[in-house]
Order: structure tokens, then sequence, then C-alpha cells
């Protein structure tokens, strides 16, 4: 073998194994720390509420999991995998799409009770809390708002 | 190499004590203090307090403090399947091996217990290819929230849990269970 291919599929995986494993390592740190966050997985939507006035939604998924599986929410009603990625507001939920598909007043309470959907502190940012990857760097990272 | 060891054996032993902190005491915020709600809002006098509802399930160390595989296996909990009426469920049960990982156990994916939440499209074919060992899958990727990483450290149980993932020791009984990376 030539000694040049032994070397470069060494290197690569290497570095990044370093990097991966400095994040995990600070990931971890951070999960040590006491943790006064939210509730793990819930999600801040927050692209138009605070301009609109109205403060941010808070969606907590350890509520609704335990009444639905994930596929009706990100298959069957078409949510995709992201904290303020659907582009959600008021017209798209009374037409019955994303959170209307259930707060209608039929299998849910409906539209009108604003305050439970609309809960969140203004000026939170769009998010998810998590207890790893958003404690990489301080949190929240993973934001997802302009 | 031998730095390479040492650092994993670092890390495990970390996540260990992690989760072995949380696991002393049990305990969820109030909504009026997690940071993200407005104390200040109506809401939080009608809203259910997390430590109200997930007190009741079986416990785990991490995320939420509920190991929901045990909650839904064993019928705390009936979550619906369906709110549409022209939705079909689709189940399947292999396990499938993955073997890239490096000097840790071996990971084994579990589709039953994927399946028994999720959609065959929420995952197929955007994030794994329906081939066993087709993927490209590593910790960075899934560090950054990609890969297991979508769900593993946002909402179903977090990255700290190594060994629920890396849970086959290399040359044991376990593995060979396995035929071509797949596991009825
Ligand atoms: C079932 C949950 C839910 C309820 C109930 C709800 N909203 Fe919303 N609303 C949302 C979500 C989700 C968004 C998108 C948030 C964002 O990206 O900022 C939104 C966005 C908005 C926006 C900004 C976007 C737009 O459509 O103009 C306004 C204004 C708003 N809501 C007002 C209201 C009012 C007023 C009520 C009560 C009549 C209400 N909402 C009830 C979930 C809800
Ligand atoms: C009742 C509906 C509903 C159910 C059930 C549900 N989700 Fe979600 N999920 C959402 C909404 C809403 C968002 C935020 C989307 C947005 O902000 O536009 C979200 C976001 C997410 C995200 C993206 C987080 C990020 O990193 O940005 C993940 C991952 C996720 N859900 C996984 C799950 C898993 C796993 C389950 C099942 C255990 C589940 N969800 C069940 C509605 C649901
Ligand atoms: C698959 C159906 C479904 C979807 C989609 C859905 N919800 Fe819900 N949600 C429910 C049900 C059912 C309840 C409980 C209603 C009750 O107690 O009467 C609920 C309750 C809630 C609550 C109150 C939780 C508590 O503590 O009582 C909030 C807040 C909420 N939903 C927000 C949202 C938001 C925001 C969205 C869209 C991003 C959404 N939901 C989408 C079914 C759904
Ligand atoms: C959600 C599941 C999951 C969790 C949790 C998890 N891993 Fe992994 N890990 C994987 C998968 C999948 C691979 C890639 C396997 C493959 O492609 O064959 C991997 C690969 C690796 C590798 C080798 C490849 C690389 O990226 O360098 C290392 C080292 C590793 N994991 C360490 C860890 C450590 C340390 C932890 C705990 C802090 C951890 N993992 C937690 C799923 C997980
Ligand atoms: C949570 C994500 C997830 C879900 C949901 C899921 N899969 Fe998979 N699937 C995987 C992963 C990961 C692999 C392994 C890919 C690899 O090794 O590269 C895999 C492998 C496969 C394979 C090849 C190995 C085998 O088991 O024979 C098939 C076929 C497959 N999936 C079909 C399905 C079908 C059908 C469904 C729905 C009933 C489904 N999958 C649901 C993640 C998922
Ligand atoms: C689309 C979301 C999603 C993806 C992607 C995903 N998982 Fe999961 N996984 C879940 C959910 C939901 C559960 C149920 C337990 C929970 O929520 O903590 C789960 C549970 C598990 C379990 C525990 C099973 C048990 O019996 O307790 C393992 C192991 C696991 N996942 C490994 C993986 C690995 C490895 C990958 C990547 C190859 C992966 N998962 C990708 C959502 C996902």
């Amino acid at each position: 073998m030539n000694p040049a291919d032994r070397y470069v599929p060494r290197r690569r995986p290497r570095t990044r194994l370093a990097v991966a494993l400095f994040a995990i390592v600070a990931a971890v740190l951070s999960a040590l720390a006491p943790d006064a966050g939210a509730e793990y997985g819930d999600v801040v939507i927050n692209n138009y509420s605070d301009g609109a006035g109205m403060r941010p939604v808070v969606f907590p998924h350890w509520f609704h999991r335990v009444r639905y599986r994930c596929k009706v929410c990100h298959a069957d009603l078409g949510f995709q995998f992201k904290a303020g990625g659907n582009q959600i507001n008021m017209v798209k939920i009374i037409d019955g799409q994303f959170c209307g598909g259930c707060h209608n007043g039929d299998i849910a309470w409906s539209v009108e009770n604003c305050n439970l959907c609309h809960s969140g502190k203004p000026g939170t940012l769009t998010q998810v809390h998590e207890s790893t990857t958003s404690q990489i760097a301080s949190p929240p990272a993973r934001v997802t708002a302009k | 190499m031998r730095v390479r060891r040492a650092l994993v054996a670092v890390l495990v032993a970390v996540a260990a004590a992690a989760s072995a902190q949380v696991a002393y005491k049990r305990a969820w915020p109030t909504l009026a203090a997690d940071g993200l709600h407005d104390p200040a809002s109506p809401a939080l006098a009608i809203l259910q307090e997390p430590s109200e509802a997930l007190s009741a399930l079986p416990p785990d160390f991490a995320g939420n403090l509920v190991n929901w595989m045990a909650s839904l296996d064993g019928g705390y909990i009936k979550p619906r399947s369906t709110v549409l009426a022209d939705t079909r469920v689709t189940l399947r049960s292999t396990d499938v091996l993955l073997k890239r990982t490096g000097e840790l156990p071996l990971v084994v994916f579990p589709h039953r217990q994927h399946t028994a939440w999720l959609d065959c499209t929420n995952c197929h074919d955007q994030l794994f290819q329906q081939k066993a060992g087709g993927t490209m899958i590593n910790m960075f990727l899934i560090l950054q929230g990609e890969k297991c990483g979508v769900c593993h450290g946002a909402v179903a149980f977090p990255l700290t849990e190594c060994a629920r993932c890396h849970s086959v020791a290399r040359g044991s009984d376990a593995e060979k269970t396995f035929r071509n990376l797949v596991r009825e």
C-alpha cells in the first residue's frame, strides 16, 4: 500500500472525532450544572408573535406526547422537525392546519383561548429547549428566529 | 490512540455522573420559573404543571425524567395514532446494527420502538437509507442535531445516555444474533 493512502483516511476521522468528543465534553459538563431551564422538549415559536404584540407561543412536547404519537403531528399534520420552521400563523390555524388540526373546538379547545398558546415571556427567541446540544454554547443556541 | 481511549473513558464516566446526579432529585421546573413562560401570563393558572403529569409515569434519569418507552409499552399512556380519517399506521420490528463506533460498544437501532411513535417517512429516506450500513452517521453529525440527533437531544432521550444507543459489546453473543447487520 502506498504510505500516502495509509495516512489520508486516518487523519480526517481523527480531527472529526476530536471535535465531536470536545463537543460531548462541553455538553456533558454543562449538563452537570444545575438546570433552571424549561421542561425538556418545550418549543418556543416566535417568528411573528413579538412583532404582532402577542406573547410568543410555548408548545409543550411532554403534554402532547402523552396524548398523541409523534407521527400524528410530524407525518399526518405535516409539522417539519424544526422549531420555527413551519411558518405557522393564525390564518392557517383557523383554516385547520398545524395546531388548528386539533385546536378547533372539536378535538381540543379552540383558538379563542389565545393566552393558553401565547404564554411565553416577551422577547424569548424561537428555540427548542434541550438538555444537550443547546448547551454546548450558552443556551439557547439552536435559535432559528431572524 | 491511547489518548482517544482515555478521552472516551472520561466521557462515559462523566456522562454516568451526570445522570446519577439527575436521578438523585426527580424534580421538574414549575411553569412560572422555567424561563420560557411569562410569569404574568393568565395562562399559568390553567396550564398543567409538568410534575403533575410526569411524576405518575415510569422514571428515567434524563430528559423529561420519564421512561417514555416503558410508559407506552406498560400502558401508562395511550397516545393516539391518528386524528385524520385517511391516515395509516405502519410498523416494523427489525433491529439494525451500526458498527462504525470507534472503540465504543456497537449501536443497535430498534425499529419496533421507533415505529411505535413515528412513521417511516419521518426517517426514510431523508435521514436514513432503507439499507443496513447504507447511511453515513457519526457523533459529530448527531451532536449537531442531524441523523439520530434530530430527535435525541431535542425530544427523545438526550445524547448524554451513550449506553442506550451504544448497547452491544463488540464480539459479544448479542452481536452474533445479527445477520448482515439485521435482526428480525
Ligand atoms: C393553538 C394555539 C394557538 C392559539 C389558541 C392562538 N394562537 Fe396565535 N399563533 C399560534 C402560533 C403557533 C403562531 C405562530 C407564532 C410565531 O411564529 O410567532 C401564532 C401567531 C399569531 C400571530 C402572529 C401571526 C399572525 O397570524 O398574524 C398573532 C397576531 C396571533 N397568533 C394572535 C392570536 C390571537 C389574537 C389568538 C386568540 C384569538 C390566538 N393567536 C390564538 C398559536 C395559537
Ligand atoms: C401535537 C403535535 C406534536 C406531537 C405529538 C409531537 N410533536 Fe414534535 N413538534 C411539534 C411542533 C409544533 C414543533 C415545532 C414546530 C415549529 O416550531 O414550527 C415540533 C418540533 C419537533 C422537533 C424539532 C426540534 C428542533 O430541533 O428544532 C423535533 C425533533 C420533534 N418535534 C420531535 C418529536 C418527537 C420525537 C415526537 C414524539 C415523541 C413529537 N415531536 C411529537 C408538534 C408535535
Ligand atoms: C394532534 C392534536 C393537537 C395538535 C396538532 C396540537 N395540539 Fe395542543 N392540545 C391537544 C389536546 C388534545 C390538548 C388538551 C386539550 C384539553 O385538555 O382539553 C392540547 C393542549 C394544549 C395546550 C395546553 C396544555 C396544558 O397545560 O393544559 C397548549 C399550550 C397547546 N395544546 C398548544 C398547542 C400548540 C401551540 C400547537 C401547535 C403548534 C398545538 N397545541 C397543536 C392537541 C393538539
Ligand atoms: C441516539 C443514539 C446515540 C447516542 C445517545 C450516542 N451515540 Fe455515539 N454513535 C451513534 C451512532 C448511530 C454512531 C455511528 C454508528 C455507525 O454509523 O455505524 C455513533 C458513533 C460514535 C463514535 C464513533 C464515530 C465518531 O463519530 O467518531 C463514538 C466515539 C461515539 N459514538 C461516542 C459516543 C459517546 C461518548 C456518547 C455519549 C456521550 C454517544 N456516542 C452517544 C449513536 C449514539
Ligand atoms: C426513527 C427513524 C426510523 C423510522 C421511523 C423507520 N426507520 Fe427504517 N431505518 C432507520 C435506520 C437508522 C436504519 C439503518 C440505516 C443504516 O444502517 O444505514 C433503517 C433501516 C431500514 C431498512 C433496512 C434494514 C432492515 O431493517 O431490513 C428497512 C427495510 C427499513 N428501515 C424500513 C423501514 C420501514 C418500512 C419503516 C416504517 C414502518 C421504517 N423503516 C421506519 C430508521 C428508521
Ligand atoms: C425521528 C425521531 C428519532 C430519530 C431520528 C431517532 N430516534 Fe431513537 N427514539 C425516538 C423516540 C421518540 C424514542 C422513544 C423513547 C424516548 O422518547 O426517549 C426513541 C428511542 C430510542 C431507543 C430506546 C429504545 C428503548 O427500548 O428504550 C434507542 C436505543 C434509540 N432510540 C436509538 C436511536 C438511534 C441509534 C438513532 C439513529 C440511528 C435514533 N434513535 C434516531 C426518536 C428518534
